[in-house]
């Protein structure tokens, strides 16, 4: 019996470093590919595929320098991209918050006539595939003429972050002791101004992780702004341009890694900047099951 | 009784007339629900008209050319249905998203679970490793699915250029356009749907970090205590994963499970981009989109969504009914 313990330590201890490895493995070298790939001419990666250097020889930051161009001057015109992906992000961060901080504070705190069943309603959403609510959104648009622009793909972004939200921080709201807000009322403060002076500052950390989120998936957004702004060269978000550049003709593979580096670049370096805060913020009431 | 409601009224010192006071829990009430009523309404016009619009287009023959002046209430028919159900790859479009779904449903959580426990004791780097590990799930579909493509790729991609340097493929594999590739073990011949296991393995690894993040979070939370007594009383390793710390994980592992086949079932952009439906891929979102923008049949693209809803909710109904109370009774 010991042995067999014994063994198992050993064993899995062993393993333990193998998995550790592993995961290190699969995890870093796309993002390396990637951005291996982006700095070398085509020409170097054609003809020796299996390389994962790039000698300092024939680095070359040309790929970053078509990518960025305008498309007046024969680039790709990433920029005009990179200010509407985060001109959408940045709205629907603010209409989202806008509709979903005062809504997650009523779950968590108020006692209220269907209450219970409003955050199953609002969880609910996801049942429905993207895909489903893309159709009539759609149509919608179109009948509004709001097709092609920024303010209508900011709208539909609410739909994909509304329950998140209201899931990040009702589990935060939960933990702002009641008897704070208590003594506020005591000292005349309304629930208005309770929610104002007192909640909502000392829930700062968690507004500001569920907002962090709530970027990143309006940043990284795909098929709505497929739907609505192929026709509009102008309007691209940077998902979209480099999809449609994938798809154009005589774009090489490098200048397309240059692409995708520029396009996760600040999603990857908000994340690192707020890793504990969002991971806390994402899980928190993962241990209550 | 009026009278007198006024004079107590007047007694305790409250103005005439108007309406009763709110006791405490009806203030509340009244409260709530007005916190409630922006994203009530939010929610309302971005999502649930939507959806009830969907259900009346699916209903009706609907092209996008002529919905313009179309009223909400045109000539009904189950055309769309019919059509759904009777064309061709309909049904085994659906056996493909089922295979999909499932398979990367399963990886993912596995897989989430064995970085989980593996990462569970500190150790020097394990915070860099952790961040680092977020990744795939941080960054977006659209460039991870290109560095797919691109490292699959059979004429430069790396995957093939080392698989035939280190184990000696004869021809490069085109992981993401081959239906069927033929497999020889052990003297026998079958064939396996590459690009479909191709994309479950995308999919596998975009997401097992989401699993990762909150099984990490509950594996914190297990009291030291239990897996102590456990070593005491001569539990093994194993013994100690299977008795003491899967039935504290179950609920997470299940609601995981729950939350990931919807996603996964829901799922567009990963496919598309990776294969655009093709080789054996075609899962039912990306049908939809197809009906959506290449023909322009609304309707048909309505029947077809709500079919997938449709089904996605009896599923999760037979889980609730059958599944859901056992998982709890276990933990």
């Amino acid at each position: 019996m010991t042995s067999r313990a014994q063994f198992e330590e050993r064993f899995f201890g062993a393993f333990r470093w193998v998995v550790i490895a592993f995961l290190g493995l699969i995890t870093l070298v796309p993002f390396y590919y990637m951005v291996l790939l982006s700095l070398k001419p085509i020409d170097a990666l054609l003809l020796d595929p299996g390389r994962l250097w790039v000698s300092t020889k024939e680095l070359t930051t040309t790929t970053y320098e078509e990518v960025l161009r305008p498309t007046s001057e024969g680039g790709q015109g990433f920029l005009t991209m990179l200010t509407n992906s985060a001109l959408v992000s940045l709205a629907t961060v603010a209409l989202t918050l806008a509709a979903a901080v005062p809504g997650a504070y009523a779950i968590s705190r108020l006692r209220f006539f269907g209450g219970r069943h409003v955050s199953t309603l609002f969880l609910a959403v996801y049942l429905f595939p993207a895909t489903l609510l893309a159709v009539p959104l759609f149509v919608m648009f179109a009948k509004m003429g709001l097709q092609g622009s920024l303010v209508g793909l900011a709208i539909v972004y609410i739909a994909q972050t509304v329950p998140v939200s209201i899931y990040m921080m009702k589990n935060y709201f939960v933990t702002i002791p009641y008897s704070i807000e208590e003594a506020a009322a005591i000292d005349g403060c309304s629930r208005l101004q309770t929610v104002r002076k007192v909640v909502l500052p000392l829930a700062m950390p968690s507004i500001m992780a569920t907002g962090l989120y709530i970027f990143m998936i309006a940043w990284n957004e795909f098929l709505f702004a497929l739907l609505f702004l192929a026709a509009e060269p102008g309007k691209w978000t940077v998902s979209l341009g480099l999809q449609q550049l994938a798809g154009g003709i005589e774009v090489s593979k490098t200048v397309l890694m240059a692409g995708s580096v520029v396009l996760t670049l600040p999603v990857v370096l908000l994340f690192f900047l707020a890793e504990r805060l969002l991971t806390e913020g994402l899980t928190s009431g993962a241990d209550k099951g | 009784m009026t009278t007198r409601a006024h004079l107590s009224r007047r007694a305790r010192g409250l103005p005439p007339g108007g309406r009763r006071p709110l006791t405490a829990s009806g203030r509340e009430n009244r409260a709530g629900l007005a916190f409630v009523t922006p994203t009530f309404v939010v929610v309302l016009v971005v999502v649930v008209l939507p959806i009830l619009w969907t259900v009346l287009l699916a209903f009706q023959d609907a092209k996008l050319v002529d919905i313009q002046g179309m009223g909400l209430f045109g000539n009904w028919s189950l055309d769309n249905f019919d059509s759904v159900f009777a064309s061709p790859g309909f049904w085994s479009s659906l056996v493909t998203t089922l295979v999909y779904t499932v398979g990367a449903t399963v990886g993912s959580v596995l897989l989430g679970l064995t970085a989980a426990l593996a990462l569970r004791r500190p150790f020097r780097g394990r915070g860099i490793l952790r961040g680092a590990m977020l990744l795939p799930y941080v960054a977006p579909v659209v460039a991870v699915a290109f560095v797919w493509e691109i490292a699959l790729s059979p004429q430069f991609g790396i995957v093939n250029e080392w698989g035939r340097s280190l184990f000696g493929w004869d021809d490069p594999i085109a992981f993401l356009s081959t239906r069927e590739y033929e497999v020889g073990l052990l003297g026998l011949h079958f064939d396996v749907p590459l690009a479909l296991l191709t994309v479950i393995a995308f999919e596998t690894w975009r997401y097992f970090p989401f699993a990762f993040l909150f099984l990490l979070a509950r594996l914190q939370a297990v009291p030291d205590g239990l897996e102590e007594a456990a070593t005491v009383d001569g539990a093994t390793l194993t013994q100690r994963f299977r008795y003491v710390l899967l039935p504290q994980l179950m609920p997470v592992i299940a609601l995981l499970c729950v939350l990931r086949f919807i996603m996964t079932f829901n799922k567009f952009d990963d496919v598309y981009l990776l294969t655009g439906g093709g080789a054996g891929t075609d899962v039912i979102a990306v049908r939809v989109y197809d009906f959506l923008t290449a023909r322009y049949d609304v309707g048909a693209a309505a029947a077809q969504a709500l079919v997938l809803a449709g089904i996605l909710m009896v599923l999760l109904g037979i889980y609730f009914k059958f599944f859901a109370k056992k998982v709890q009774e276990e933990s």
